[in-house]
């Protein structure tokens, strides 16, 4: 295995893109990728794309061709392969591109990821997101998507203590990070009140507890570390990547508070990088829900399970914080078009740690972690990127 | 999800008799019943045998859906619970004939059978299980 570098980022604007394609959207973003990578369309030697269910947000498969072709690689026959993990889709198609190149079998590979989920009314995209659960035996039965997070909610609130108000604070932090992030869906603070008076969707999680439905795609360039100086002086190395699987269903866990995914995806990173949790200068965690972010920051081992609310309350992960977390905005003020979110995660550490991330900048970043979760928790992703 | 019948339809049996297995090798009780059980694997092939489970259990935990999909608009807000079942496995299933205030985490709760959703376009009535508070 040979080391590999991210060179080249691309984002399009998330939110409600009514009047953009999906093509239009993946091309944008593989074009500001390439681009920003120095390198030119002909030194592409594969592509991965990761997208949770083009098929029903926008009736069609075949996305990795489709990619291919939307962003003129059609003719190179550049090989181009989907990838799929519900909402960690994304991360997964970093891991196959980081692959891909450590391998050697390939020396510069585009990954994409990408949603587009306003096509479909909001009920449509709700059920289709619910898809990611256990369709037979928990969808059936009445569980919603933000139901299944909610009882992981309810059962840490009885565990360790938990406030409505620490899930809200999560939701305050990343939308004031959000305000900083040109690309974010939302770039206005939200107060307190606000998140727990909101709208209840599934108790104890009201609707500004919840992701938003969006639109957007994001891009990345890899190549082999050793010849990312020919392209750029902006490069960082992906010095781990993790994955783990669990069960389909929340209630097949022995603990439904610990997402036992993201602690195995963890240790595999932790390890593959020679790293323990406290050497991690800022981390993108997957918040899809309040609840979400406060779960992540323990099960990384960032603090002790059960203290994720605390630390929200101590304030550890706000910008400022000794671990800022999201300072993207997050899922919840950024936006979350599932496909892309694992590879805009990606995104935010490569910019921070080049320094590139303007007044979100945390200052000396050098080692940055992405964490990336597939439905309640049945696939994550864990990468770790190095300053270089 | 009305689209999905035929795979609903084979689930029924299940979801009708709480029917479970369980492992001739290290005992475990799984339900839905399993191929093999994932903790013996291979040592289980050919040993699991059907259990008939009482459908009694306790409320791990719970959530209140008050925005539910096009099936369940007419229900809400409804309880949906995690049940730890007498015998081990634990499922996903709404609590009826309770006052929302009464459920919490450790209820002590029974199956019973009802129909689960409002009927689809394709004119299928889905029947489960939902859970009630024991007498
Ligand atoms: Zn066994």
């Amino acid at each position: 295995m040979r080391d590999v570098a991210v060179i080249g980022v691309g984002l399009t604007q998330f939110g409600e893109l009514w009047e953009k394609s999906f093509r239009e959207l993946i091309a944008e973003a593989g074009a500001k990728a390439i681009l920003d990578s120095g390198i030119s369309g002909k030194e592409v030697d594969a592509m991965y794309v990761g997208s949770m269910s083009s098929g029903r947000f926008i009736g069609q498969e075949h996305i990795g061709a489709l990619v291919a072709d939307a962003s003129g690689f059609s003719f190179a026959h550049v090989p181009s392969t989907r990838v799929e993990g519900a909402c960690a889709s994304g991360g997964l198609a970093v891991r196959q591109g980081y692959l891909a190149v450590a391998s050697g079998m390939h020396d510069v590979v585009v990954v994409g990821g990408i949603e587009k989920m306003n096509d479909v009314g909001g009920t449509s995209a709700t059920e289709t997101l619910a898809t990611a659960a256990d369709q037979e035996w928990e969808a059936f039965f009445g569980a919603t998507f933000p139901g299944i997070y909610a009882m992981i909610a309810t059962r840490h609130m009885h565990d360790y203590g938990t406030t409505r108000e620490q899930m809200a604070q999560v939701a305050v932090k990343n939308h004031m990070n959000g305000v900083l992030n040109p690309y974010a869906q939302y770039r206005k603070e939200i107060s307190l009140d606000a998140v727990l008076n909101a709208t209840m969707v599934a108790y104890p999680l009201g609707l500004l507890d919840c992701s938003p439905v969006s639109d957007g795609a994001a891009s990345i360039v890899l190549c082999a570390a050793e010849k990312a100086k020919k392209y750029t002086n902006k490069a960082v190395k992906i010095i781990a990547a993790g994955q783990a699987s669990d069960t389909l269903a929340l209630h097949a866990r022995e603990n439904i508070c610990t997402l036992q995914a993201t602690v195995h995806a963890a240790k595999m990173a932790y390890k593959q990088a020679n790293l323990t949790p406290k050497d991690i200068d800022l981390a993108e965690v997957h918040d899809c829900f309040t609840i979400a972010e406060i779960c992540a920051i323990e099960d990384l081992g960032f603090v002790k399970k059960g203290e994720g609310g605390k630390a929200i309350d101590n304030r550890i992960t706000t910008r400022d914080g000794s671990l800022p977390v999201n300072t993207s905005g997050g899922l919840k003020a950024k936006g979350h078009p599932v496909g892309a979110t694992g590879v805009a995660q990606v995104i935010e550490i490569a910019l921070q740690l080049r320094g590139d991330a303007e007044k979100r900048q945390v200052p000396d970043a050098r080692i940055g972690l992405a964490h990336n979760v597939g439905g309640s928790g049945a696939t994550c992703t864990v990468h770790i990127l190095e300053a270089m | 999800m009305g689209e999905a019948v035929a795979r609903f339809w084979r689930e029924i049996p299940q979801r009708y008799n709480f029917m479970g297995n369980k492992c001739g090798s290290c005992e475990r009780i799984f339900f839905p019943p399993r191929e093999a059980c994932p903790f013996c694997r291979r040592k289980s092939m050919g040993k699991m045998q059907e259990v008939q489970l009482t459908g009694k259990g306790e409320v791990v935990t719970y959530t209140i859906i008050h925005v539910g999909p096009e099936e369940f608009e007419e229900q809400v807000p409804y309880p949906i619970a995690i049940i730890k079942l007498e015998e081990g496995p634990q499922i996903t299933g709404q609590i009826v004939d309770c006052s929302i205030d009464d459920i919490h985490i450790g209820l002590k709760v029974e199956s019973t059978f009802r129909r689960i959703q409002a009927e689809g376009y394709t004119g299928a009535i889905y029947y489960g299980y939902k859970f009630k508070k024991c007498e």
